[in-house]
């Protein structure tokens, strides 16, 4: 079976909000928000780390779930944010044009 | 505003992060806009890595809306790699810009880098007039085949006309040129006085037949009885809101690095240069003064049927002299709207109090001749 890979399309603007992505889709401008899950995932979609090791090290070792049902859900996910262009998959690894990524959070304390 | 974006910006407010920032990125400008507000000198703008250091502090603290303002922001020869830089650490970057210096190569560079949206100055269809506002022969020209270049590569063009007696009569014809443009047009009957707080600009601002002229075309309001209507007593929750995103959510940086809380607020609240943005966001006292008020702290306005319904400016009331108080530039609406005046002009028209008169008294000698 061969691997997927995900990176962050360069195109979108995003803030991490309280672990919470805010994303804008340079297509159209809708404004997505991901879920805690979700926003680990596109933290970590750096286009040379496969879906599958992200799903063990990043999201089994935080969340209490069965690997293959989170790596089904992982890959639907990244389908569905590939078709917003929001993320880049590909069953090769990605390589990445802008350095530099949202990674940062705000919303710590005042 | 989309009801997403809504819900983040009460996040953001929630957490006190400011999610939106205006920053001039010069002062310089090659237009010389009559009713322009800013001192053109370059009294010392901060340098690339000054501005690349304030984006990276200004990421962290959270600012996911960044529009990139000035002046003109592309006198400035480190633009695009200003521009490159945010991107990559993926501001949602607006730009606002006369755009005369915007040709293919440069709306295809803008189209490459994803900003969100470009706004341009137009103040009439007519050269004439248009150029006559810019003291700059030709600049219509220039600045329309730049919103054609934009265009052409797909960007969201945004053409504001900034209403005043002289451009009066063409807003109509400036918002069909936008539609033919296929561009949006926004409409601002506003000027605002001068950084330093000179006002001499104001004259050239629109009267009351002017806005309400404006405020009863459908064209521009929608439902003329509704926009016009006599607003209801406000509630509890009215007189609690914020008066407006300044110091809240938004802020604004000058390309000197002063931190004010807002474009047209000029209370300065710190300097990047020698103080983390974040830290002046945050602590700083004048914007926690800024950031405490809410509408029912306001002086006049509380008084005011307008309250609720009036596009009031804390930063116009604070070039008036008090933060608190009222902005007259907003009662002029309020009152051209509904024709209804303000708490403020009717506590201006108000007679002032009867003095005692004090006479000489006739002298006793006097009194008994
Ligand atoms: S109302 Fe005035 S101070 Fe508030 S955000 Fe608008 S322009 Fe700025
Ligand atoms: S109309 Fe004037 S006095 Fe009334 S709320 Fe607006 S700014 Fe205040």
């Amino acid at each position: 079976m061969s691997r997927l890979y995900v990176a962050r399309n360069p195109r979108v603007a995003a803030r991490c909000l309280d672990g919470e992505m805010m994303i804008m889709s340079g297509r159209d401008s809708t404004l997505f928000t991901l879920n805690k899950t979700a926003t680990i995932l596109w933290q970590a979609a750096d286009g040379a780390t496969p879906l599958d090791e992200i799903v063990e090290h990043r999201i089994c070792s935080e969340f209490d779930v069965e690997p293959a049902d989170a790596l089904q859900d992982a890959e639907q996910l990244a389908r569905e944010l590939a078709s917003h262009e929001v993320l880049q998959i590909s069953d090769q690894p990605i390589p990445q044009r802008i350095p530099g990524g949202p990674t940062r959070d705000a919303g710590g304390s005042r | 505003m989309s009801s997403l974006l809504q819900e983040m910006t009460d996040k953001a407010l929630a957490l006190g992060v400011p999610l939106s920032v205006q920053l001039d990125l010069t002062y310089r400008c090659n237009e010389r806009c009559v009713h322009c507000y800013l001192d053109h000198e370059d009294h010392g703008e901060m340098t690339t890595v000054e501005i690349k250091h304030l984006l990276d502090e200004m990421a962290e603290a959270g600012v996911f809306i960044l529009t990139l303002s000035g002046g003109e922001i592309f006198l400035r020869k480190d633009f695009f790699e200003l521009l490159e830089y945010a991107r990559s650490l993926m501001f949602c970057v607006k730009l606002k810009t006369n755009a005369v210096m915007i040709r293919e190569k440069e709306a295809a560079r803008l189209r490459d880098l994803n900003i969100q949206s470009i706004q341009i100055s137009i103040y009439s269809h007519r050269p004439e007039i248009h150029d006559a506002i810019t003291l700059v022969p030709g600049s219509l020209k220039r600045s329309l085949d730049a919103v054609r270049f934009l265009k052409s590569q797909g960007l969201r063009v945004i053409i504001a006309n900034v209403l005043m007696t002289e451009n009066m009569q063409d807003y109509s014809s400036v918002r069909a040129l936008s539609a033919e443009l296929g561009v949006e047009c926004t409409l601002d009957p506003t000027v605002t006085p001068m950084m330093d707080g000179n006002r001499s600009v104001l004259k050239l601002g629109v009267d009351q037949n002017a806005l309400r002229q404006v405020f009863r075309d459908p064209a521009l309001v929608g439902d003329v009885d509704e926009f016009c209507a006599i607003p209801a007593k406000a509630s509890e929750s009215e007189l609690d809101a914020l008066p407006c995103s300044a110091g809240h959510s938004a802020c604004y940086v000058s390309p000197y690095g002063d931190v004010f809380p807002c474009v047209q607020f000029p209370l300065p609240t710190g300097n990047v240069r020698s103080r983390r943005f974040i830290d002046i966001w945050r602590h700083s006292e004048r914007m926690n003064e800024v950031r405490s008020i809410r509408v029912k702290d306001l002086t006049t306005c509380t008084q005011c049927t307008h309250v609720t319904q009036c596009t009031r400016c804390p930063g116009l009331a604070f070039m008036e002299g008090n933060m608190r108080g009222p902005s007259s530039q907003d009662c002029e609406k309020s009152f051209a709207r509904t024709g209804i005046p303000s708490a403020n002009m009717l506590s201006r028209r108000r007679p002032a109090p009867n003095l005692v008169q004090i006479r000489a008294l006739p002298t006793l000698a006097g009194a008994t001749a």
